[in-house]
């Protein structure tokens, strides 16, 4: 009984970890039909957050530091979230309605954000400054003139081209000056450890004689507030009224006079934000590198598609599931539990009792499932749906 | 009385609350040419909808030839003799006018025809005679495309024949045309009629008057009158749901 | 001059086939050996995304299928130090402790057997995954996050089967002997460059066979209005099956040819990153056509070696870029960019060539003909 339990509050809680990390994902997936690859890195991004944040903490002595990881919570949210402002500014909204292309275009921007956090060092900082403010300064002191002909578009490449490679001649170039401390990468390659505070540590109290793990405990309410805080938002708040509206019909309400960019912006900002806050929570689980990300993306669709698109409770349902059967699946507890049970039921038990078989086991009844419901637990229905 | 060739008894479909069809019954003759009009939200998609196979009722029967149809893919019902042209022209726009057609003339349609097989000389003179008549031969290798809305509209309707089936359903054959464009798919589906059972679906009143066939009307899913045009139009239910005169609202 | 175009693949492939082995060294050669059989995949790509319009990002089992069947029939048949262990299989064997051959790798014994599983297997294994996926009607995005599950399953399963096919190692395929050569030899590598210069005509005209008669016309159907193939009597499943199938197979004998020329099959072949990288290089070189994904693929990895070997880290930069700039600003890829008359259009923007009088595809543009006459300049 104590096992079952134990290894119910642990898939409780990995479930919990999945939902946060796909409730963002879902926002974005269900609401704005972009295949957003990069969640997993802004996730990874909210756990760099995190570590800045605490060690930013660090010199403030031990009584301020045991704050640190609610600002860092905070912190995370929105930093992930102005990335993913900019990113819905400058590139996904030339993809609305090509979803295979924003998942092309994002698995692109993927790419370039785990490379940055590998080798993002003070020069190179500087010199994407220098290739930002030269781009956009010549780019917009441009002769009218000459913006109006036709080669502009051309043009505005070249110069961006020209501004870039300026960037790396001043990154070389302060490389060149060779002093160690400066050229140092901020965070390097290689994994990074977060402390948790002293009051997240150890255990908060028992039940039944079960240890109840603060970290684990923390992530199921912070999930579990950060749902609600979204259904609140989306059917409540006055911009989720917009968000909704433009979901179901973009130029009525542009008409309406419901300003859809910036909808558009704060939805997109919004599912950011959420990966930002699931990143800073998966720092208290262990230590993250560059490549966080991978690990949970592919679970975290699973989530979404196993749920019903669309639907904050399938979300909830599915990622709970998926940490239940994970937790006891992939640690074999179910040996232990039932030690009499036939050979073969024992050998398949064995089979599959790592974490990496779990997900095997995992994957292959998702796409059982969807072989009897192919638009999840809670499909959307009507007319509209298949157009 | 013969068998009709289509017939729906006592069909509804349920969207989840939202009846889109109530109680619907309708049947024609071979050879028929039917208009069907309505509001907006009146069902009439919903009702192609549940003959073409692409929505199933929630209840009810529909039969083809005296046999039920119920519950077969799109596909299947398209081979037993049921064309549709969709409220927009959808017409591969890769592909050029004649392979269009070829596409849908293809008498074997399984992807090991389509692959070892040529079509015979007859299906390609048919397919000519068709463009030919749709005034499209000029325009056989140019991709679907980039043809004009009324060619596009004249082309899907020509796939349609080029398919051969027995019941061909239009749903708003003349939105966007022009009037001259409009009184030639007139005459077009008058000559369709006869050979195959025509259902129109329409808006354009003056259209439906030009077809001068048996008028149904739906509304809010349920069978509201049927006649000729001049009867309809001179039932004070069709004019109540048309223009609103009622004071219960 | 239409002539002329239609031969200049014939002579490109004719020069790598017998000119290249003489200028460049045995390193490139390699190299290039392993570009020419990534285009193979490239193709298989192209046929269900560039035509179909499924996107797969799971080709990566497939490719990794192929890849493991040839390493282990050359593993099983080679006798020597390197690669055989005391009990006569190969070593890696031994260190599990596993004392007689799996079951299921026994038919690897025998070469004809491992050439007709080379593609055989992948091709059945896409047919099935393929038939579960679009029996239900599981299309566009819901398509693509399946086949990335899939893959999932098959990387997770043959990174936990230490004992079945040696986990994260994966297989080496360097120091086995083929035709009493070893692999990793220079005259072995030499022959495996010709033989995929070979085999890539071929699955060019088979990709040529399928998408140019009635049946491309299918396939394009399907990728463009799927719901107007069904209701014109056609059944799209079988044909999506058959172009999945197809491209499995493609991928399976791309992985059997890059293995034995980069010397190794791992589950990183299957790596979410490797399957969506194989869709980049049919993007960039231009998807819906047949040279693209073979420009592609060869395009993209030579960068990748030059950009690689001269500064490793801008890579991920550099491809990072290259997926958001294919897919914003050139979607027909360069070979489409190229025929759609991209060029000429940009020298004309630049006053080099001359404009176009006219624009005749506007005036059949049913957008541009619904615009008011008069467009007042703001």
């Amino acid at each position: 009984m104590e096992l079952v339990f134990s290894q119910l509050l642990d898939g409780v809680s990995i479930g919990s970890v999945l939902l946060l990390a796909a409730t963002g994902l879902a926002i974005v997936f269900g609401l704005m039909g972009v295949i957003n690859l990069a969640h997993g890195e802004l996730m990874m991004v909210g756990a760099y957050v995190t570590y800045v944040v605490q060690n930013l903490f660090k010199p403030l002595g031990e009584g301020l530091f045991q704050l640190y990881y609610p600002v860092a919570l905070v912190a995370a949210f929105f930093v992930t979230a102005v990335v993913g402002v900019f990113l819905e500014k400058t590139l996904i909204r030339k993809l609305y309605g090509r979803p295979l292309e924003t998942l092309l275009a994002t698995w692109g921007v993927s790419l370039i954000l785990i490379q940055f956090v590998r080798s993002v060092s003070t020069p190179m900082v500087l010199g994407i400054g220098v290739t930002v403010i030269l781009g956009i300064l010549v780019n917009r002191y441009l002769p009218k003139k000459i913006k109006s002909r036709p080669f502009a578009p051309y043009l505005a490449g070249l110069i961006w081209t020209a501004s870039a490679l300026l960037g790396i001649v001043t990154i070389s170039a302060i490389t060149g000056i060779g002093n160690r401390a400066l050229n140092k990468p901020w965070f390097g390659p290689r994994n990074i450890d977060v402390t948790a505070p002293k009051w997240l540590q150890g255990s908060w109290g028992s039940i039944a004689g079960i240890e109840l793990p603060g970290i684990r405990i923390f992530i199921i309410i912070l999930s579990a507030l950060l749902l609600l805080g979204v259904a609140w938002f989306l059917t409540k708040s006055v911009w989720g009224l917009r968000i909704r509206a433009v979901t179901q019909n973009r130029q009525m309400s542009n008409c309406l006079g419901i300003p859809t960019d910036s909808v558009d912006s704060i939805t997109f900002g919004v599912g950011s934000g959420l990966a930002g806050v699931a990143g800073a929570a998966i720092t208290l689980l262990g230590s993250v590198g560059p490549n966080l990300g991978a690990a949970y993306i592919v679970s975290c669709f699973m989530v979404i598609v196993l749920g019903g698109v669309g639907n904050l409770v399938g979300t909830v349902i599915a990622s709970m599931m998926l940490g239940i059967i994970q937790s006891i699946i992939g640690s074999g507890s179910l040996l232990i539990a039932f030690p009499d049970m036939p050979k073969v039921a024992a050998a398949v038990v064995e089979f599959f009792a790592t974490t990496s078989m779990s997900y095997v086991l995992i994957f292959i009844f998702i796409i059982g499932f969807l072989q009897f419901k192919p638009t999840g637990m809670f499909p959307q229905k009507g007319r509209s749906v298949e157009a | 009385m013969p068998t009709p060739i289509l017939e729906l008894q006592d069909v509804s479909v349920d969207f989840d609350g939202f009846f889109a069809l109530t109680d619907l019954s309708l049947s024609l003759q071979p050879g028929e040419l039917r208009s069907i009009i309505g509001p907006n939200g009146a069902g009439k998609t919903t009702f192609l909808d549940v003959i073409t196979g692409k929505v199933k009722p929630t209840k009810g029967a529909v039969s083809l030839r005296g046999e039920s149809i119920l519950g077969l893919s799109e596909q299947k019902i398209s081979r037993l003799g049921v064309g549709r042209k969709f409220q927009t022209p959808r017409v591969f726009n890769n592909l050029s006018v004649v392979r269009n057609l070829e596409f849908a003339a293809a008498p074997n349609k399984t992807p090991f025809h389509l692959m070892f097989e040529t079509l015979t000389s007859s299906v390609k003179d048919e397919v000519y005679r068709i463009m030919d008549y749709v005034g499209l031969a000029p325009y056989a290798k140019v991709e679907a495309g980039s043809l004009s809305h009324g060619q596009k509209q004249w082309l899907a309707i020509s796939m349609l024949v080029a398919q051969a089936p027995d019941v061909i359903l239009l749903d708003e054959p003349v939105a966007g045309l022009t009037d001259d464009e409009t009184a030639r798919t007139a005459e077009l589906i008058k000559s369709l009629a006869g050979d195959h059972t025509v259902v129109v679906i329409e808006h354009d009143m003056e259209f439906i008057r030009d077809l001068g066939a048996p008028v149904t009307v739906l509304h809010q899913g349920q069978l509201l009158t049927q006649g000729m045009m001049e009867e309809v139009k001179a039932d004070p239910r069709v004019i109540e749901v048309y223009l609103g005169q009622s004071d219960d609202h | 001059m239409k002539l002329f175009r239609k031969l200049v693949p014939w002579i490109l492939l004719a020069f790598a086939f017998f000119v290249l082995p003489e200028i460049l060294s045995q390193f490139r050669l390699n190299l290039f050996g392993r570009y020419f059989s990534l285009a193979i995949v490239a193709l298989g790509i192209d046929l269900i995304w560039g035509y179909t319009g499924l996107l797969s990002l799971g080709q990566g089992i497939f490719f990794a299928l192929g890849g493991y069947a040839i390493a282990m029939h050359l593993l099983l048949v080679t006798k020597n130090d390197f690669t055989t262990g005391a009990n006569g299989l190969p070593k890696f064997f031994e260190n599990y402790g596993v004392d007689n051959l799996p079951f299921f790798w026994e038919p690897f014994w025998s070469f004809p057997v491992t050439l007709i599983a080379i593609w055989i297997i992948p091709a059945v294994v896409a047919g099935l995954v393929g038939y579960l996926i679009f029996r239900n009607r599981i299309k566009g995005v819901y398509f693509s996050i399946i086949t990335q599950a899939s893959l999932m399953v098959f990387y997770h399963f043959f990174n936990g089967q230490q004992k079945l096919v040696n986990g994260t190692n994966g297989l080496k395929t360097s120091t086995t002997e083929l035709f009493g050569m070893i692999v990793g030899s220079d005259d072995a590598q030499l022959l495996l460059y010709r033989v995929t210069l070979i085999i890539l005509p071929f699955a060019y005209l088979l990709c040529k066979f399928l998408t140019s008669g009635r049946f491309g016309d299918a396939l394009i159907g399907i990728r463009d209005d799927e719901a107007r193939v069904r209701f014109t009597g056609f059944n799209p499943v079988p044909f999506k099956v058959i172009v999945f199938l197809v491209a499995g197979g493609l991928a399976g004998i791309s992985g059997a040819l890059y293995t034995v020329q980069s010397g190794i099959v791992s589950p990183q072949y299957m790596a979410i990153s490797m399957s969506i990288e194989m869709v980049i290089w049919v993007a960039v070189g231009g998807r819906g056509t047949l040279i693209g994904p073979i420009i592609g693929a060869v395009l993209v990895n030579y960068l990748r070696s030059l950009v690689s070997e001269a500064l490793p880290e801008a890579w991920l930069f550099v491809q990072g870029g290259l997926f958001i700039f294919v897919v914003v600003l050139m979607p027909d890829g360069i070979y489409g960019w190229l025929t759609k008359g991209g060029a000429a259009s940009m020298l004309s923007a630049f006053g080099i060539a001359k404009r176009a009088k006219t624009y005749p595809s506007l005036d059949l543009d049913e957008q541009v003909n619904l615009e008011p006459k008069t467009i007042t300049p703001k």
